[in-house]
């Protein structure tokens, strides 16, 4: 699978894989089989999180959500020195709101973006899930009828 | 030991007292992280937080695993073989913003090992039965359709193999206009 794996320069495809603790990131270690012959950058909102998971290498950026226009801040910042260090070809997130950061930033570093929502919002896109659907080259949905009612791609589900 | 867990986000009276209430009438310890519920637990362990290293800890070492029909708790259940009851938050009774959880508990009434408790005599009913089948760690083939599915993308070469579409579905754009005979 060697060559399916490397980009044109050569080297490994890179994808920063990015959710916030909890269930989406739960969500995230279930689709690692997705990422394997790359070279991954894992990042989440809480320490030791990722170590118990044993994904590795990653990084721990500080959490945001809509109510905080300072914490959002401090959250891109963090992920944008990640992104501008790592390159990657791939940026892979399952939520919530600091994957829709890194969706942003990742278009200014011309990554291609993966959006996948989480399998909780059964019956409707989540609120980050729309923000990030602009940003996001594949944008997808675990649930066949949400899929189709936004116009969000629909393969499966974790569950 | 069952291990009781509601989350990180927001607190779940209901489940809480609940289980506050079966601790006391059996021997088992129940161990609760009952995230921000300041109301009384005598009968439980009760802990407001615990590190991811800890709840994996009780999550291994547990009999049974009672709670809120988080995604995570989910998940964990599968990865490490685990009977799980859930029961979802309603939105009726200010236990969550909406009432996703309902629709995720519908959605998994078919999965083996994950037991729902729509309210709490289901919860005692369920807990009263000690041969509950515990959840699997097997990736079902939505799972593994999903994988396939981000694998393909991830290891197009470049930028415009998904500019050009090869991987974007035909129903997403208007069908190309049939060709005008040529008379």
């Amino acid at each position: 699978m060697t060559i399916f794996d490397t980009n044109r320069s050569g080297r490994k495809t890179r994808i920063f894989a990015i959710a916030s603790a909890g269930g989406h990131w739960q969500q995230l270690m279930e689709l690692r089989d997705a990422f394997e012959g790359c070279d991954v950058l894992y990042a989440t909102t809480l320490d030791g999180l990722a170590d118990q998971f044993s994904a590795g290498p990653a990084v721990v950026i500080p959490d945001c959500n809509r109510n905080s226009r300072r914490r959002a801040a401090r959250s891109a910042w963090a992920i944008l020195v990640r992104l501008i260090r790592f390159r990657p070809d791939v940026v892979i997130t399952t939520g919530a709101l600091p994957g829709v950061v890194a969706l942003v930033l990742s278009k200014g570093i011309g990554a291609r973006t993966i959006w996948v929502d989480s399998v909780a919002n059964a019956e409707r896109m989540s609120l980050s899930g729309m923000l990030a659907r602009r940003m996001a080259d594949l944008w997808v949905s675990q649930w066949p009828h949400v899929a189709r009612a936004t116009g969000a791609r629909y393969f499966g589900a974790v569950l | 030991m069952i291990f009781v867990t509601v989350g990180t986000q927001l607190p779940f009276p209901r489940l809480i007292r609940a289980m506050d209430a079966f601790a006391e009438t059996t021997a088992e310890p129940v161990h609760a992280q009952v995230g921000g519920d300041d109301s009384a637990a005598e009968h439980l362990v009760a802990r407001d937080m615990i590190s991811p290293e800890e709840f994996d800890e009780l999550f291994r070492s547990a009999r049974l695993v009672v709670a809120h029909a988080g995604i995570g708790t989910i998940l964990s259940a599968k990865r490490y073989g685990k009977p799980l009851i859930v029961m979802p938050r309603r939105h009726a009774l200010q236990e969550h913003r909406n009432d996703h959880q309902m629709a995720t508990v519908a959605a998994l009434t078919h999965v083996p090992g994950i037991h729902i408790a729509w309210q709490t005599s289901d919860l005692f009913r369920l807990l009263s039965d000690h041969a509950l089948c515990p959840a699997s760690s097997q990736p079902g083939p939505s799972k593994a359709a999903l994988i396939d599915g981000l694998s393909r993308f991830i290891r197009q070469r470049e930028r415009s193999a998904v500019l050009r579409g090869d991987l974007t579905d035909a129903s997403r754009y208007p069908a190309p206009p049939p060709e005008r005979p040529s008379s």
